[in-house]
């Protein structure tokens, strides 16, 4: 173990004072609050700070296609990451991707994670049929791998945000779901929970106030990575045909399509987008870890 | 133990059924697989014929009917492009994605569980906060994307490996797999990296997280207050707890690596049932498709049983039972 | 139709160069789609049909420009208006041993339009026509009308023997007990999804192969099939995408061959609906149809620009088209020339028709059927934008795409109003795509099955129908000339593009390009 034993001040503060106090102590999570809340800040901008919208077909002239970065396009302003197959300025469309891409990560993410954290509580707390029946739903649900779920939602539903959010809700529930249970199901066997019990605490302030925290660790680490995974899986979903359209494309469509000229030596088409998808990804990845380390009263020092 | 065994199949067959009925029904409303097939040559009245042909004038509900009849007789329709029973095809596929997903997994699992390890231990050491880094990059970025950037530098640029396909097969055991040979070794390097990539990272976040959370624990204490050596901790101790969230995930996992197979098996040209899969659903091989998910459901139930004994025997607190079920 | 006469060896000698030393070489080939199944009448489907190939022969060979050559027959003559009859080759064997004769060619008739579970018959070329074998070597195809097209539908099946093929199911012919033909290779192995072997028939009664051994290997990603190339694991591979060309064309180790194919990629506008589905009023109101207004038609074309297209979208690796096969198949015409590029003149004909203010509606179209299908559904739509066609795109997978457009609204009417599609023409000459494409849609007939338009012109379908009625060569090729300069002239569909298809083999080999896209080991030399 490498804390050393620092005799802790007594200090009366809030618990969100107390939160923000620990959480801003990591450079690093600090830096990627920054760099996410910067990427947040420049996608809702998108209209006032490009010089293109990528969406408007009148804007987009083919004869401005494969440009390498730094060339100018036809209307004068200088594509300063150069231009897609279908000419659109990639900075442009980078932002206005940002946009899409956010919301479908963000609101898939948090919709699910609502959803299964819900649905996985009950299950561990309820125990016997109810727990039964949604554990086989889960398991039902979990049949499928995430991606082939999306996969056959999406080609049945159709291209559009609001289908693939829908889709990557569906696909990643159960993920949230099961997580929560199995943790639930070892603290519902706790000391502390009989205690409550005989204490005679409501069931629902048991489950919400006393087992929800301690699936907070989990479910962070679960949420980090099913949110990035569901703006990956939106790619991935683009690169096998079925994801987001082409004329309004999101980040992953921007690399789908930027794929097939990996070989030819014009990389920008697909790396620029890539490491904006990065870039978002690993912030969110890098607070969500501290998060849990914040939110975890187990890690306490 | 016999009877929750025997419960949960039961509730498995339902859960078969169930999703049969959702299967067929979601693959029948997408596409309209008759222009897929037919020659661009052909007429109305060839066109006519095909659908006859192909069972698809018939409602949808008397289609499943007749699906279900052959399926409880073991057959799962014939492939509309192949003309073989859809069963035999997808076990024709099958060994390449297992050995694909099986070797995935066991990368994942011996790379991942050592570097989370070390990194939940010394996660203040540069080393640890540059895995972390790594295990970010590997769920960051797209499959197909890293997928063609290993062909690229492992195949093309130094020439090491193979770029596609699966080498030569040899039978071990009764099993008949290119993990056997040289060649099926240096086929299968590529693929199965990519595959694993995802779940070497979730595997390091899984173990860092689970020995930071159990490093803090009053056992922990105790044991160190016991005098046992630090080694004998981490490796008796921590590990027993930190198995049940990893081996659950991993578990889980295994199925999603068969489904992201698709998505390798596409880059790599590795002959599995996810490309198989993927052709199915861009040719609207209906049969193909409704066999395959429900193969894949029955091998999730059996997947879902075995993670759910396995923890009984690694948490002795979680009992196996359905109380009242 | 002249008298074809015997001339052993021109068609394979076109194909496989001289060979003087017969070697142990093998060969492996990267597909882009796998071929479904051995049994050449299972699926008439383009990479099955070329698989086959390799196995079985056909009584009429196409050669690399899709013109008709002996094959399995020698001679071929119409001996009336209603019987064409076909001379055989003689001391032609199976792989088996067996001898070639009249009797596999009549099994072969009967058999190819009824295999179970075929999900494309091959029946389409053989409604109609009976075979009746007159002696060993000659059979009789007869027909209830004048046919003029008997050689290009017979030249589509592929023979199978009397003893061990007709008989048999498909499964046979996958696992190989059936797959016995005459063609210039054996079968040796079929793994679906992993690899397809054939080997060298040294009794070839052609010239025989270069390749001792051939192997096929689907991979279907486009880029993985570029670096199997480039990491030597396969020597050639089919479909190159246009975006690696001018990379590999700057590659020593690696050899392109490119022709030009049959395949013309064309838009079709919704011509019968006076409210279209997916054309809008620029307030977002309903507007009466613009579309049947041939001007309107006529000022798209005009706004397109096929050149743009072909240089930034396709890389220059495609022609301009200007109507329905390229220069030189049977039946184009010499009087048409690629629509000019006139986005002023595409305007002041909006003006003329009426809408000079513009409208708006969609294209639809695939995005994983033709190279480069979406981006050129997106060039378009730019470049109608641009005259005031205010043009949205949604492009979707073939497996939707299709089945929609061709009978996705109700009472199985095409749902599109204005797509991208494209029309390969199998038999190599011009009244394939007139009679699917241009005339009227006509059920009883047969005719216009993919006319998704609904382009209707009594004048071209007479033209059409009186072509197909005619047996001499001349004439016929006028009266096809003549109804695709009317349909163009009507702007019943709008040609964009031909596409170009590109191969790629290491050093040191060549392929010889096909118009039919057909990948054949019998085209790859050594240079």
């Amino acid at each position: 173990m490498t804390n050393t034993a620092t005799p802790v001040e007594l200090k009366v503060e809030t618990p969100f004072q107390r939160f923000r106090a620990e959480f801003f102590e990591s450079k690093i999570a600090t830096a990627a609050l920054g760099i996410f809340c910067i990427i947040v800040l420049l996608a809702v901008l998108a209209p006032w700070i490009t010089p293109q919208n990528p969406y408007d077909l009148a804007q987009v002239d083919v004869l401005d296609g494969r440009l390498p970065p730094g060339s100018e396009a036809f209307p004068g302003y200088i594509m300063w990451l150069g231009s897609d197959g279908a000419g659109r300025d990639l900075y442009s469309a980078i932002l206005y991707g940002l946009r899409i891409s956010l919301t479908v990560g963000l609101a898939s993410g948090v919709i699910a994670l609502l959803i299964g954290m819900v649905i996985g509580l009950v299950a561990a707390y309820a125990g016997g049929r109810v727990e039964a029946l949604i554990m086989r739903i889960v398991d039902l649900q979990l049949s499928f791998p995430a991606s082939l779920v999306a996969l056959m939602l999406v080609a049945a539903l159709g291209k559009g945000v609001d289908k693939i959010i829908l889709a990557l809700v569906v696909a990643q529930w159960a993920y949230y779901a099961r997580t929560v249970r199995a943790t639930a199901l070892v603290e519902r066997n706790k000391e502390y929970v009989e205690a409550a019990q005989c204490l005679g605490i409501s069931r629902f302030r048991i489950v919400f106030r006393h087992i929800l925290p301690n699936c907070m660790a989990p479910l962070i680490v679960v949420g980090t990575v099913q949110t990035a995974s569901a703006i990956s899986l939106e790619a991935t979903l683009s690169f096998l045909g079925v994801g987001l359209p082409q004329t309004e494309p999101s980040l992953g469509v921007l690399i789908a399509n930027g794929f097939e000229y990996m070989l030819s030596g014009r990389y920008w088409i697909s790396v620029f987008p890539g490491l904006a998808l990065l870039l978002t990804v690993v912030s969110i990845n890098l607070v969500g870890d501290h998060l849990r380390d914040v939110l975890n009263p187990r890690l306490k020092k | 133990m016999t009877v929750f065994i025997i419960r949960r199949l039961l509730q498995a067959l339902l859960v078969v059924v169930l999703m049969s009925v959702i299967v067929f029904f979601g693959v029948n409303i997408v596409g309209d697989p008759v222009y897929m097939l037919v020659s661009p040559d052909a007429d109305q009245d060839d066109i006519a014929a095909a659908i006859a042909r192909l069972g698809l004038d018939r409602p949808i509900w008397e289609q499943y009917l007749l699906f279900l009849k052959g399926a409880l007789q073991g057959d799962l329709g014939n492939s509309f492009i192949f003309g073989e029973p859809a069963l035999q095809l997808i076990m024709h596929h099958m060994p390449a994605t297992m050995e694909l997903a099986f070797t995935a997994l066991m990368l994942a699992i011996v790379i991942g569980i050592p570097l989370g390890l070390y990194a939940g231990l010394y996660s203040e050491s540069p080393l640890s906060k540059g895995i972390m880094a790594g295990s970010i990059l590997g769920f960051s970025l797209p499959t197909f994307w890293v997928g063609l950037m290993l062909i690229m530098l492992f195949a093309v640029e130094l020439g090491w490996v193979p770029a596609t396909g699966r080498g030569d097969t040899a039978t071990f055991l009764g099993i008949q797999s290119s993990l056997f040979t040289p060649d099926g070794l240096s086929h299968i390097f590529l693929p199965a990296l990519n595959l694993a990539l995802l779940k070497i990272s979730l595997a390091i976040r899984l173990t860092r997280a689970g020995v930071r959370e159990a490093l803090g624990q009053d056992y922990v204490k105790y044991a160190r207050a016991k005098g046992l050596t630090t080694r004998r901790i981490i490796f008796v101790h921590v590990m027993k707890n930190i198995m049940i969230p990893v081996v659950t995930v991993m578990g889980l996992e295994f199925g999603s690596l068969i489904g992201f197979s698709v998505v390798t098996e596409t880059i790599f040209a590795w002959p599995g049932m996810g490309k198989l899969l993927i052709d199915a659903i861009l040719q609207l091989d209906r049969p193909v498709v409704v066999a395959y998910l429900m193969i894949i459901v029955l091998f999730f139930i059996v997947i879902n049983l075995i993670v759910d004994i396995l923890y009984s025997l690694l948490d002795p607190r979680v009992r196996l039972q359905d109380q009242g079920a | 139709m002249k008298k074809m006469r015997a001339a052993t060896a021109v068609a394979a000698g076109l194909l496989a160069l001289s060979a003087g030393a017969v070697s142990a070489e093998k060969l492996t080939i990267g597909l882009a789609s796998e071929p479904t199944a051995m049994d050449p009448h299972f699926h008439n489907l383009g990479p099955n049909n070329a698989l086959t190939l390799h196995i079985f022969d056909r009584l009429v060979d196409q050669d690399e420009r899709q013109r008709l050559m002996p094959g399995l027959a020698v001679s071929w003559e119409a001996v009336d208006d209603l019987t064409w009859e076909f001379k055989l080759r003689e001391g032609v064997k199976f792989h088996d041993g067996s001898d070639f004769t009249a009797d596999d060619v009549v099994c072969t008739i009967e058999r190819a339009p009824n295999v179970p579970n075929s999900p494309s018959s091959f029946g389409t070329y053989l409604k109609g026509k009976t075979v009746e074998k007159i002696d060993d070597y000659t059979v009789h195809f007869k027909t209830a009308e004048p046919y003029p097209l008997m050689a290009n539908d017979i030249s589509t099946i592929r023979i199978i023997s009397d003893e061990t093929g007709c008989g048999a199911t498909t499964e046979e012919f996958n696992s190989g007990t059936a797959a016995i033909g005459t063609g210039p290779f054996k079968f040796v192995s079929y793994t679906p999804g992993e690899s397809i072997v054939v080997e060298r028939n040294a009794d070839y009664w052609g010239e025989a192969p270069v390749w001792s051994e051939v192997e096929f290997r689907p991979i279907s990603s486009g880029p993985s099939r570029v670096a199997a190339l480039l990491a030597g694991d396969v020597d050639m591979i089919a479909a190159v995408p246009t975006t690696d060309i001018a990379t590999l064309e700057g590659k020593d180790e690696v050899q392109l061959s490119q022709g030009v194919s049959n395949r013309v990629i064309y838009l079709h506008m919704d011509q019968f609906r006076e409210n279209s589905p997916f054309v809008k009023a620029m307030d977002g109101g309903d507007i009466k149809n613009p579309l049947m207004d041939v001007r309107v038609r006529k000022a798209i074309s005009m706004a397109i620009n096929r050149d743009a297209i072909v240089e930034r979208v396709m890389e220059g690796v495609a022609l301009p088209a200007g109507q329905l096969l390229p220069e030189g198949f049977f039946g184009v015409s010499d009087n048409l020339d690629v629509v000019a590029y006139d986005p002023e003149g595409a305007k002041a004909l909006l003006a003329e028709a009426g809408y000079a203010e513009g409208f708006q509606m969609t294209i639809h179209g695939p995005n994983d059927r033709y190279i480069n299908d979406a981006r050129i559904a997106e060039a378009v739509a730019q470049m109608l934008t641009r005259v005031g066609i205010k043009t949205a795109v949604e492009t979707m997978p073939r497996s939707v795409y299709f089945g929609r457009a061709s009978r996705g609204a109700d009472g199985d009417l095409p749902e599109f109003s204005f797509i991208l599609v494209g029309w390969g023409a199998g038999s190599g000459e011009a009244s394939s795509p007139l009679k699917s494409l241009i005339h009227t849609f006509d059920s009883d007939k047969g005719f216009g099955s993919s006319n998704r338009g609904r382009h209707s012109d009594p004048e071209t379908d007479a033209l059409i129908e009186e072509a197909l009625r005619t047996v001499d060569d001349a004439k016929r090729q006028d009266l096809l000339a003549a109804a695709t300069e009317r349909a163009i002239d009507n702007a019943a569909i709008i040609p964009t593009h031909f596409q170009v298809n590109t191969w790629a083999a290491k050093a040191g080999l060549k392929y010889v390009a096909r118009t039919d896209e057909y990948t054949l080991a019998t085209g790859v030399v050594k240079e």
